[in-house]
C-alpha cells in the first residue's frame, strides 16, 4: 500500500516565518463581524441584509487542528475568506501568530495558504505548470523546486505521467491533491482549509485526511479546517467551533461535545451529528446559498 | 514549518531579499502566460490569422485607393501594425483579472504574498513581449504580400515610439483591469468597450482630423494618437529621433500619470471588492 505521507521538501528560508513567536497562539479571532448588505444600482436601497459572521470569537492554539462545522451558508468560507485577506471585516481583528490579518496582510499572506473546495487552477495548465507558478509567488525557485513538485505530488498518489497533463484531465480527487500540494509547497505555518474533501471519492478523502493529519504531526503546521463532514471533524480536529447563521453556538472536543449533548438529550451514545442537530435545531444537509454569492 | 525562532523586529516581505522575490514573482505571471499560450495553441493561432487576415484587408483598401504621391499602403501598415501591437498590451493587462476570475484562480493570486506592483509588472512584462511578437510576424506576412519601401524609415525613432507607448498603454490597461474588478461580470465587456473607443478616437486608418471636433478632443488623450502619429513621421517620412519629442512627450506625460494613477485605483477597488465580497471566482 502506497503511503500518503509528506515529503521532506526543501523549506523556504523566510524572516517572515522566522520572526514567528513560538509561544503565542496561532490564530486569535476577537468579535469577528461581517455583514454583506446587497442594494439596487442607482437609488441604493438596500435590498438585502446578510448578517455572514457575527461576533466570533477564538483562540487556536500552535500545532492544534481546529474544526469550524457548520452548514453550507452558516459563514464558514466567509471567515476562512477573512482569514485569507481575501474579505475585511467589518468589526472586530484575527491575527495570526500576532500579525493582525487587515494591517500586517503582506505578512500574514506569507505565513498562510488555503486549500478551498473547488481545486482552482488554471485547467488547460498541467500540475507542474500550475505549482511552478503558484510556488514562484512564494518565493520558491531554482531546480529543487521541479524536484520537489515530483516528489510531493508523487507522496500524494500523482503518478509521475500525470504531472505534465492538463488538471482538467485529472479526476476531481487528483486535483484536490494537487490543491495540496500547492498549499504544502510554500510551507505555510497556518493552513486553512474549506472543506477540502468535499465530493472527493472515499479512498481520495481518506488520503487527503492521512495527508492533514501528518501535516501536523512531522511539519508543525497549524490547521483550521472548515468542514460540514461530522466524521472528518471527528477523525482530525482537536477542537471543534459549531457556526450557525455566522455566530459561533459552542467550541470544544469532540469528545465534550458529545458528552455534554448526549446528556442533554438523554442518549449516551450521542453522535456529533446529534449533537449538530441538538445546537442547530437542523440538519448538516440543509442547503443555503453563502453569503457573498447572494449579494455580489 | 521547522525553521528557527528569530525574535528581530517586524519583517518586511517586500525589501530587502524580499525584493529579488518580487521579481521573480514577477517573472512568475510571464512564465505562466506563456505556458497558457503554449496550452491554448489552437486559439492563439486563430487570433494570429484573424489579425493578418483583417490586416490584409485592411491594407488591400489602401492598394485599392492609392494615390499617386501618398503612400497608402504604408500609412495603413503603420495603423494595423502599431494597433495589433497596442491592443495586444492594452487586452493583455485588462483583462487579467476577467481571465483570472473564470479559470477561478483568483482568490490564491490576490492572497499570495506579493506587491500589486509586482503582479502587474508581471502582466505588463509579458504584455509587451506577447504584443511585440504578434507585431514581428504581422509585419513579415505584410512585408511578404507588399512591396513595403523602408529605405526612408527611422527604425531606431520607431522603436522607442513603440517602447514609450507600451508604458502608456499599460498605465490604461491598469485602469481598465478595475473594471472586472467591480462589476464580476459586466467588467470584461467594459474594457472591451474601451478598446473600441481608443480604436476609433485613435487615427488608427485615418487623420484624427477627420473625426468631429469632440472625437478628436478624446483622441488627444489616447497614447494610441501620438504613437501612430509618432510612427508614421519616422516610418512614411523618416524624422529624426531628436525630433520626435512633440510625441514622445505627450505620451510619457500620459504614461507618467496613468501608471501611478492606475496603481491607485485599483489598489483602491481591490480594497473595495474585498469589503463587499467581489474578490471571488466566477468561471
Amino acid at each position: 500500500m502506497r503511503t500518503m505521507d509528506p515529503p521532506n521538501i526543501t523549506p523556504i528560508d523566510d524572516p517572515v516565518i522566522r520572526s514567528i513567536d513560538p509561544a503565542s497562539d496561532a490564530m486569535v479571532v476577537d468579535h469577528l463581524t461581517k455583514t454583506f448588505v446587497r442594494k439596487t444600482l442607482i437609488t441604493r436601497k438596500t435590498l438585502q441584509t446578510i448578517h455572514a459572521v457575527e461576533d466570533v470569537s477564538f483562540r487556536i492554539r500552535r500545532n492544534e487542528i481546529f474544526g469550524v462545522l457548520g452548514a453550507n451558508g452558516s459563514g464558514k468560507s466567509t471567515l476562512i475568506r477573512m482569514m485569507s485577506t481575501l474579505i475585511t471585516p467589518d468589526a472586530g481583528s484575527i491575527s495570526i501568530f500576532g500579525y493582525d490579518v487587515h494591517k500586517d496582510e503582506a505578512i500574514v499572506k506569507r505565513l498562510i495558504n488555503r486549500v478551498s473546495v473547488e481545486a482552482s487552477f488554471f485547467k488547460k495548465l498541467s500540475a507542474m505548470e500550475n505549482l511552478l507558478y503558484s510556488s514562484r509567488l512564494y518565493g520558491r525557485s531554482g531546480k529543487s523546486l521541479r524536484r520537489d513538485i515530483v516528489e510531493i505530488l508523487s507522496a500524494l498518489g500523482i503518478s509521475p505521467d500525470r504531472i505534465d497533463a492538463p488538471l482538467e484531465q485529472l479526476s476531481r480527487g487528483m486535483q484536490q491533491k494537487v490543491a495540496i500540494a500547492r498549499a504544502f509547497l510554500t510551507s505555510p505555518v497556518m493552513l486553512l482549509l474549506d472543506e477540502p474533501t468535499t465530493g472527493l471519492d472515499p479512498r481520495s478523502k481518506k488520503d487527503v485526511q492521512h495527508f492533514v493529519n501528518r501535516l501536523r504531526d512531522e511539519h508543525d503546521a497549524t490547521i483550521l479546517l472548515c468542514t460540514h463532514d461530522m466524521d472528518e471533524a471527528e477523525k482530525l480536529c482537536d477542537r471543534i467551533a459549531v457556526i450557525d447563521n455566522g455566530r459561533m453556538i459552542e467550541l470544544d472536543t469532540a469528545q465534550n461535545l458529545r458528552t455534554r449533548v448526549g446528556l442533554e438529550i438523554g442518549n449516551p451514545a450521542a453522535t456529533l451529528e446529534d449533537v449538530f442537530i441538538h445546537l442547530t435545531g437542523r440538519s448538516i444537509e440543509e442547503l443555503e446559498i453563502p453569503a457573498e454569492e447572494i449579494v455580489a | 514549518m521547522g525553521t528557527a525562532f528569530d525574535p528581530s523586529p517586524r519583517p518586511n516581505p517586500i525589501g530587502g531579499v524580499g525584493l529579488s522575490r518580487q521579481m521573480q514573482a514577477s517573472w512568475a505571471f510571464v512564465e505562466r502566460n506563456f505556458f497558457l499560450v503554449r496550452r491554448y495553441w489552437g486559439w492563439e493561432i486563430a487570433f494570429i490569422i484573424y489579425n493578418i487576415t483583417t490586416s490584409l484587408s485592411i491594407v488591400y483598401i489602401g492598394k485599392a485607393q492609392q494615390i499617386e504621391g501618398q503612400d497608402l499602403i504604408l500609412y495603413l501598415g503603420i495603423g494595423t501594425l502599431v494597433w495589433s501591437y497596442l491592443h495586444a498590451v492594452f487586452t493583455n493587462i485588462s483583462e487579467m483579472i476577467s481571465w483570472e476570475r473564470w479559470e477561478g484562480t483568483i482568490e490564491y493570486t490576490m492572497m499570495a504574498p506579493i506587491s500589486r506592483l509586482t503582479h502587474m509588472l508581471g502582466v505588463s512584462l509579458f504584455s509587451i513581449l506577447y504584443g511585440l511578437v504578434r507585431s514581428v510576424i504581422l509585419f513579415f506576412v505584410l512585408a511578404m504580400f507588399f512591396d513595403i519601401n523602408l529605405s526612408n524609415a527611422n527604425l531606431v525613432g520607431a522603436l522607442t515610439l513603440m517602447l514609450v507607448g507600451s508604458l502608456s498603454f499599460v498605465g490604461v490597461g491598469i485602469m481598465a483591469a478595475v473594471l472586472p474588478l467591480l462589476f464580476t461580470e459586466r467588467g470584461e465587456a467594459m474594457t472591451f468597450i474601451i478598446s473600441s473607443v481608443l480604436l476609433l478616437v485613435s487615427g488608427v486608418y485615418y487623420p484624427i482630423d477627420v473625426l468631429p471636433g469632440w472625437m478628436q478632443m478624446i483622441g488627444q488623450f489616447s497614447p494610441a494618437t501620438y504613437v501612430l502619429e509618432g510612427m508614421r513621421a519616422t516610418i512614411l517620412e523618416g524624422e529624426s529621433t531628436s525630433n520626435l519629442w512633440q510625441f514622445l512627450i505627450p505620451m510619457m506625460i500620459i504614461g507618467l500619470l496613468t501608471i501611478p494613477m492606475g496603481m491607485f485605483v485599483f489598489n483602491t477597488v481591490e480594497k473595495f471588492a474585498k469589503r463587499t465580497g467581489r474578490l471571488k471566482r466566477s468561471g
